[in-house]
């Protein structure tokens, strides 16, 4: 075992940064069998094993490399959907490196196995080959429950209680199922084609899908209810944009990081004019903030041809909250880095185009609430950034649509949606919420986690009452 | 499936009107609500108000002029045809008050969007005088939809070709000097809703307008339709589309709607150029 501990962990192939920050294909590009069977067998097989306590949904995880390292590819998927519906996805971009790989015990004193990767390839190869079976539904309960969103927590609402006989339709605001998964995360991190083959799974057991239904519009929640509906999700994401109200912050080329990556990914904006979505290309693209969202606008900048992309973050680089592996992957593209400045207001021209922005240096003081050291604006440090798109990627909050138009659905004070931890269930009789709409914006994993527990508790109340 | 069941060509064929089979819309759309469309899967989300709805049939009326490269491929669509996406009812109702004494003033195809709207101050019990307008008699629209909808109807032209000569704001104006005015409604071309405003102003007469940025989703997620009243940031799929006229920064949302001017222009030519049915570019 001891030559396996210091055995460095294997590389996944991915396309030369040049190269790719010209298109929009997948960046790492996959495993070969012989390569996750090597990296497989770097697992100790821990009898207590500590990366299992760092996932969320607690996947078994020795258990699924081991048959990945025995060549037993099907085991191994079969192994990681008793606990994850969606692992071709969370292998992509669960944030490993706090969760499950951040607690791997060869991690201490080397580099933890490559577990994000091996599940990628677990649920990759399963797709191509299509070897197992879908699990059979248990027989049908008559129940009828409206899943709103369907997003990574709405599509593991769907999944749970489509298998436990229930009868389950998934109402989409937008025109294409997947949440983030689809107008959010880039072509060049998550495929599209994979959220499409997750979705068409749930529809061939059984899950009906209605796109462009916007509930709170087009259909209200007590509505449902009288419809037939025994109980309603609510798994509608964090859709609204924050914007920072500097002056200036309606020019032209100011634009929310949700209205940018929207036109890239959901409209294929990218394609344009062979779509009809079009979608502003900066010759200099500044992006605004310093996690996930931030690190896809900014390298969606660079892919539709901007000549310089800088990411203006107000702390460190330490204290960025994007996913380790995006920061690397971006950087090594050629992201320019202004740490340590916030912006102060937008300068425009006589079209009302914006043609710069005017920040502030900042310096760490002392560590704030959530622990990270707070930023100080450093006094007289102005300085302009000349850019002619400014992409706001400072965070999301709760979109009060549908809460509006339920007014006997208590929320907190930002406006998320209130839910008891550990069922999801609401102050709404028969209905439940989990996902980004409860805890503000967090992961596709924590969302996933949500839905399974939601899904149980809506079980037992189908089968028991409330 | 969202099946054309009505088409008409008004205005010199610059204007169309689908009526569109959409019954879950249809019983729930109210005047001043909008909906966006989308012909088929490359196609470019279009916000679009409900000039009429019939909950019976199932069905709701759009009327659009054609002005880009989206508008022009609705154009191409016939009756049997159908919208791959059509989502709504969108954005805030009307805000009525009954009994009101109201000028609506309609300008271009604007006049389709004010439809519903003096048609419902009407019903309501609202006396309305309609004022709409168009640069010459082949352009106007909705004539006697409008006589309908309203106690009293002005119709001017620009060129004099119909009704009275010159612009809307003429009429408006002898009507704020008769007094009595409770509200003005203007839906039309910014700078038209932009000056009726300012004399609406003049006179203090409150004064509602509906807007018209450019959106994508139009459920308040992603920000590009904002717009700037008294100095706050509204977003006009969610806020609006109707905001109070004495508030509204009408400038800035002249040069908004400018943004993709150049990318709409490409967009177009090469659909033209290429001499390609319109279904397919
Ligand atoms: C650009 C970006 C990159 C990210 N990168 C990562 C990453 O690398 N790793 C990671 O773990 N997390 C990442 N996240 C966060 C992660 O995607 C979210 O935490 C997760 O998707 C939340 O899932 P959800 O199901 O709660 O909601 P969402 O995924 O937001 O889905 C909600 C769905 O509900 C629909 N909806 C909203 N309102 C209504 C309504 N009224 N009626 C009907 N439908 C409605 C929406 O259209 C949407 O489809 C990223 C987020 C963004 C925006
Ligand atoms: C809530 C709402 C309701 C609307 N209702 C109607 C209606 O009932 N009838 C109608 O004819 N139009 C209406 N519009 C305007 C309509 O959406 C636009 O005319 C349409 O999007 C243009 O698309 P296009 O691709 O054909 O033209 P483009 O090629 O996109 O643009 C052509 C020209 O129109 C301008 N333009 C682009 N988008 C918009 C926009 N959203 N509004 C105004 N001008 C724009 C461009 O700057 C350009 O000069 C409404 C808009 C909104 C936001
Ligand atoms: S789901 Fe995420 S946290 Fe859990 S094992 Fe997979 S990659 Fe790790
Ligand atoms: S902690 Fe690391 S070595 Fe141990 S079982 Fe988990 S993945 Fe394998
Ligand atoms: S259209 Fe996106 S927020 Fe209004």
């Amino acid at each position: 075992m001891s030559t396996a501990k210091s055995s460095p962990r294997h590389p996944m192939p991915e396309q030369p940064p040049l190269i790719r920050a010209k298109n929009f294909e997948e960046v790492p590009q996959g495993y070969t069998p012989e390569m996750a069977i090597a990296e497989a067998k770097r697992c100790l097989q821990c009898k207590n094993p500590m990366c299992v306590q760092g996932c969320p949904v607690g996947i078994d995880i020795p258990k699924f490399i081991y048959h990945i390292a025995q060549g037993n590819f099907d085991k191994a998927i079969g192994k990681i959907w008793e606990r994850n519906s969606l692992p071709a996805v969370c292998g992509r971009v669960c944030p490993q490196e706090i969760q499950c790989e951040g607690k791997c015990i060869l991690g201490k004193k080397g580099e933890p196995v490559a577990i994000g990767n091996l599940e990628r390839f677990a649920a990759d190869w399963e797709r191509a080959h299509q070897v197992c079976q879908l699990p059979v539904c248990e027989a049908c309960t008559g129940k009828r429950v409206a899943v709103v969103g369907s997003g990574p927590s709405g599509l593991t609402v769907a999944g749970d209680l489509i298998l436990k006989g229930h009868s389950v339709t998934i109402f989409e605001a937008f025109h294409k199922p997947g949440g983030v998964l689809v107008y959010g995360i880039p072509e060049f991190r998550l495929p599209k084609e994979i959220v499409a083959a997750e979705v068409s799974c749930l529809q061939a057991q059984g899950v009906q899908l209605e796109c462009d239904a916007v509930v709170g519009r087009t259909v209200s929640i007590d509505e449902l209810f009288a419809e037939g509906f025994d109980a309603v999700y609510l798994g509608v994401g964090a859709g609204l944009p924050k914007f920072m109200s500097l002056p200036g912050e309606n020019l032209v080329g100011v634009l929310s990081a949700n209205e940018y990556l929207t036109r890239a990914n959901l409209m294929k904006a990218y394609l344009f004019p062979q779509v009809d979505t079009p979608i502003p290309r900066g010759s200099h693209v500044v992006v605004l903030g310093g996690g996930n969202v931030a690190m896809d606008s900014a390298r969606t900048a660079m892919r539709l041809g901007a000549e310089k992309v800088s990411l203006v973050y107000r702390r460190s680089r330490a204290e960025m909250p994007a996913r380790q592996a995006e920061i690397h992957h971006a950087e090594e593209e050629g992201l320019h880095f202004e740490l340590l400045a916030n912006p102060v207001r937008y300068l425009g021209n006589d079209q009302g185009r914006l043609t710069g922005i005017e920040c502030v240096r900042m310096e760490l003081g002392e560590p704030d609430a959530s622990g990270r050291r707070r930023p100080v604006v450093q006094p007289g440090s102005e300085f302009v950034i000349d850019c002619d798109l400014a992409i706001v990627a400072i965070g999301s909050g709760a979109n009060p649509l549908l809460t509006n138009s339920t007014p006997d659905l208590p929320l907190n004070k930002w406006g998320y949606i209130v839910a008891q931890p550990e069922t999801g269930k609401t102050g709404k009789k028969g209905v439940w919420a989990g996902g980004d709409i409860v805890t503000g914006a967090a992961t596709v994993i924590l969302a996933m986690g949500a839905g399974r527990k939601a899904a149980d508790s809506i079980h037992e109340y189908l089968t028991w009452g409330w | 499936m969202f099946t054309i069941v009505k088409r008409e060509e008004m205005a010199d064929g610059t204007v169309i009107l689908n009526e569109i089979t959409a019954p879950k819309i249809a019983v729930k759309a109210q005047p001043g609500q909008f909906v966006i469309l989308k012909a088929n899967e490359n196609g470019e989300r279009i916000p679009l108000t409900m000039a009429e709805t019939d909950p019976e049939k199932g069905t709701i009326t759009v009327i659009y002029m054609v002005v880009g490269k989206s508008t022009e491929l609705f154009k191409s669509l016939k009756v049997g045809d159908t919208y791959q996406n059509i989502i709504g009812p969108l954005g805030r109702p009307t805000h009525i008050e009954p009994g009101k004494n109201i000028i609506c003033v309609g300008g271009g195809t604007g006049v389709a969007v004010l439809h519903p709207i003096a048609k419902g101050m009407k019903k309501a019990g609202c006396t309305v005088t309609t004022i709409i307008g168009a640069r010459n008699k082949d352009l106007l629209i909705l004539e006697d939809k409008m006589r309908q909808a309203s106690h009293e109807l002005h119709v001017c032209t620009d060129d004099g070709s119909y009704g009275r000569k010159g612009f809307v704001t003429e009429v408006l104006k002898e009507k704020l000097e008769a007094g009595g005015v409770d509200q003005v409604v203007a839906v039309g071309p910014v700078p038209m809703m932009k000056f009726v405003s300012l004399m609406t102003k003049e006179y203090g007469v409150p004064t509602m307008v509906s807007l018209n940025p450019i959106m994508v989703d139009g459920t308040g997620m992603c920000g590009g339709c904002r717009v700037t009243v008294g100095n706050e940031i509204k977003f006009g799929c969610v806020d609006g589309p109707e905001f109070d006229g004495h508030q509204v920064d009408f400038d800035e949302l002249i040069l908004r709607l400018r943004a993709y001017n150049e990318e709409e222009r490409l967009s177009h030519e090469r659909c033209k150029c290429e001499g390609k049915d319109h279904e397919h570019c």
